[in-house]
């Protein structure tokens, strides 16, 4: 299998950041690729593991943060584009404003 | 990272067991609203007499309607929630010993991320980990 790496960067817009929620549905959709999924904080890391739940609710990506994804597998590029995507959505919580997300 | 294990029987179940009725009840609604639909969740607090306290025969219960042949995590507050909830596993059929486990994790914060990791079709172990390793950093 092709060892290619596929990457990406979003802006994190959402109002209270990587908090709870937007972190249960980003953890969430990286569990159901196959592929070794990795967030970043900044383009050189910290890198974690996007799959654990815990490690993604305790990096606290405040508003503003840009999110480097890596991924690594044979769904790599289809995982990348898929969180790419929920953080552009703002997680899907439009006119979700609740203090601590 | 290991890939996770998604039994035929689907997830593994998560039971809330408070002291308090509120707090189960709280503490599975944000699992409903946060994680979703996915995990068999069920929840009980407070005593027969309507007073704060666990009871055995709710916890049994509770496990029952939150079953799952991929096991059951359960999430507790403090003292007699934990030794009635080891008590209901002591009670369980042989079929499913060994695969009821009471989490060492705090009852709100280790529902959600116990049940965040089941929704993905993780193994009890793998969920168990998940919500022991919230501990304060």
């Amino acid at each position: 299998m092709a060892d290619s790496e596929t990457t990406a960067s979003v802006l994190l817009t959402h109002e209270v950041g990587l908090h709870a929620r937007p972190s249960v549905k980003l953890t969430k959709l990286a569990k159901t690729f196959q592929s070794a999924i990795e967030l970043g904080l900044g383009g050189d890391g910290p890198w974690i593991d996007a799959k654990s739940i815990v490690k993604v609710m305790a990096a606290k990506a405040p508003q503003g943060t840009t999110l480097h994804f890596r991924a690594r597998g044979a769904d790599a590029d289809a995982a990348v584009a898929a969180l790419v995507g929920l953080v552009e959505r703002d997680f899907d919580e439009v006119g979700a404003h609740v203090g601590n997300g | 990272m290991n890939a996770p294990v998604n039994p035929a029987n689907g997830n593994v179940g998560i039971v809330i067991v408070s002291h308090s009725p509120d707090v189960a009840k709280g503490t599975a609604e944000m699992v409903r609203q946060m994680v979703g639909e996915e995990v068999p969740l069920a929840f009980c607090g407070g005593d027969p007499g309507g007073g704060l306290g666990t009871s055995v025969e709710a916890i049994l219960a509770a496990i029952d309607r939150a079953w799952s042949e991929a096991g059951v995590a359960i999430l507790v507050d403090l003292g007699g929630a934990e030794t009635n909830s080891e008590m209901a596993i002591e009670m369980q059929p042989a079929e499913r010993q060994g695969r009821i486990v009471v989490c060492n994790a705090p009852i709100v914060e280790g529902a959600v991320i116990a049940a965040t990791e089941a929704s993905g079709g993780a193994s009890l172990d793998a969920v168990r980990r998940m919500a022991e390793e919230l501990s304060p950093a």
